[in-house]
């Protein structure tokens, strides 16, 4: 084989590139983002732990609701009832969008285009 | 041979309803425990429709209806006129109903401005050029776009033969004078043009043109309901319609 040597270094240089966010990181978790609560309201809509995992699926089946059925009310955790509206029902509430929606948002790398067109607080104001 | 085919038949068969039967027990269940409902205050209409007095004039410069729809609305104020957005404007009579003009006419109808919106038409062709269904028509006859599935592609500007349909060329939001924060606004890409206010139906409120209108041009109601407003004007007053030889079926009227 030529250049053997040569070919053995790069690979385990390459090798090493490649799986250095591995163990630059191995043994330390990475630290949660941590999310500012509403203050004005204790209860969500549903539990926090279904609000946790199905917000996205909630919006959207609200979006449907809302502009394709003409339904507008929803009846939420305990039977309280909720207009169905990300920017004025939502965003009364978790009115600290960076400190809530952003910072899990850019936790997990998602970024929802919602904002193109609904008003974020900031804007509300 | 003809045991295995036939045994084959059979549970092609049963996987069928199999496959079936998730979706059918899916939609019982969403049925049975249905979290959402209309909003009790909503106002009761079959066909909603909208009645413009052209006998009556408006006062010099008036624009309270096209203002407060637009305000409702967000719709941006464009510097350029090549990017302008329109819910609600003003037409030439010739050219608002072209065809229906002759020499003769009174001389006050032909230099009334008309007041323009969607047409809220019975045979949208709008609805039906739409390749992603977001114009859509509701079954109170709103002609009704979720923004959220406009691609942009326009075909339904090139389908209304009314222009009631603007398409956002840029970011409308620094060109909205004042947000209101209880409506969003659009984004680049997206076609936008007259909802008939069903946000405000849906609150159990008139349309903002209807409510802004101090001189009493311009009325909504429910063509179904024979006791109704409209109802009324059209039966003692005669009607004209916009382009009705396209047969679209427009929704809005136009008191002669
Ligand atoms: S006026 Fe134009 S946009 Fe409105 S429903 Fe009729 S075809 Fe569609
Ligand atoms: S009905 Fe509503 S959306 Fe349509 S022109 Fe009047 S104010 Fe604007």
């Amino acid at each position: 084989m030529y250049n053997a040597g040569k070919i053995i270094i790069g690979l385990v240089v390459f090798v090493a590139l490649m799986t250095f966010p591995f163990w630059y990181n191995a043994g330390r978790a990475a630290v949660a983002p941590e999310l500012v609560l509403p203050t004005k309201e204790k209860q969500c809509v549903e539990s926090t732990s279904f609000m946790r995992a199905k917000h996205m699926e909630l919006i959207d089946e609200w979006r449907h609701a809302v502009v394709r059925e003409g339904q507008r009310i929803y009846v939420g955790l305990g039977g309280k009832k909720f207009d169905m509206s990300l920017q004025n029902t939502c965003m009364s509430c978790h009115n600290e969008k960076e400190k809530f929606c952003d910072r899990c948002h850019t936790y997990v790398a998602v970024s929802p285009n919602c904002w193109s067109c609904h008003l974020e607080p900031k804007e509300m104001k | 041979m003809e045991r295995s085919r036939r045994s084959f038949l059979k549970i092609a068969g049963i996987s069928v309803l199999g496959v079936g039967a998730k979706p059918l027990s899916q939609a019982l269940a969403a049925a049975q425990g249905s979290k959402t409902g209309p909003d009790p205050r909503a106002l009761p209409g079959k066909r909603w429709a909208m009645v413009v007095d052209l006998k009556k004039p408006c006062p010099d410069n008036c624009r309270d209806c096209f203002e407060a729809c637009h305000k409702t609305h967000n719709v941006p104020s464009m510097p350029n006129p090549k990017d302008e957005v329109k819910w609600i404007w003003n037409e030439s009579f010739p050219h608002a109903f072209p065809g229906q003009e002759h020499d003769f006419l009174d001389e006050a109808l032909k230099k009334h401005p008309v007041i323009v919106l969607c047409n809220h038409c019975d045979n949208p062709p709008c609805v039906r050029v739409c390749p992603t269904k977001a114009t859509f028509k509701r079954e109170d006859g709103i002609v009704m776009m979720d923004y959220h599935r406009c691609i942009g592609c326009r075909f339904c500007m090139a389908g209304c033969p009314f222009g009631a349909r603007s398409l956002n060329w840029r970011d409308p939001r620094p060109f909205i004078k004042e947000l209101n924060k209880e409506f969003p606004t659009r984004t680049r890409g997206v076609v936008e043009k007259c909802n008939f206010c069903e946000e405000r139906l849906a609150k159990g409120q008139k349309p903002a043109c209807v409510e802004a209108c101090k001189e009493k041009v311009l009325f909504f109601g429910d063509l179904e309901d024979a006791g109704s407003e409209i109802r009324r004007l059209l039966k003692v007053r005669t009607a004209i319609r916009r382009k009705p030889q396209l047969g679209t079926m427009p929704q809005v009227y136009y008191l002669v």
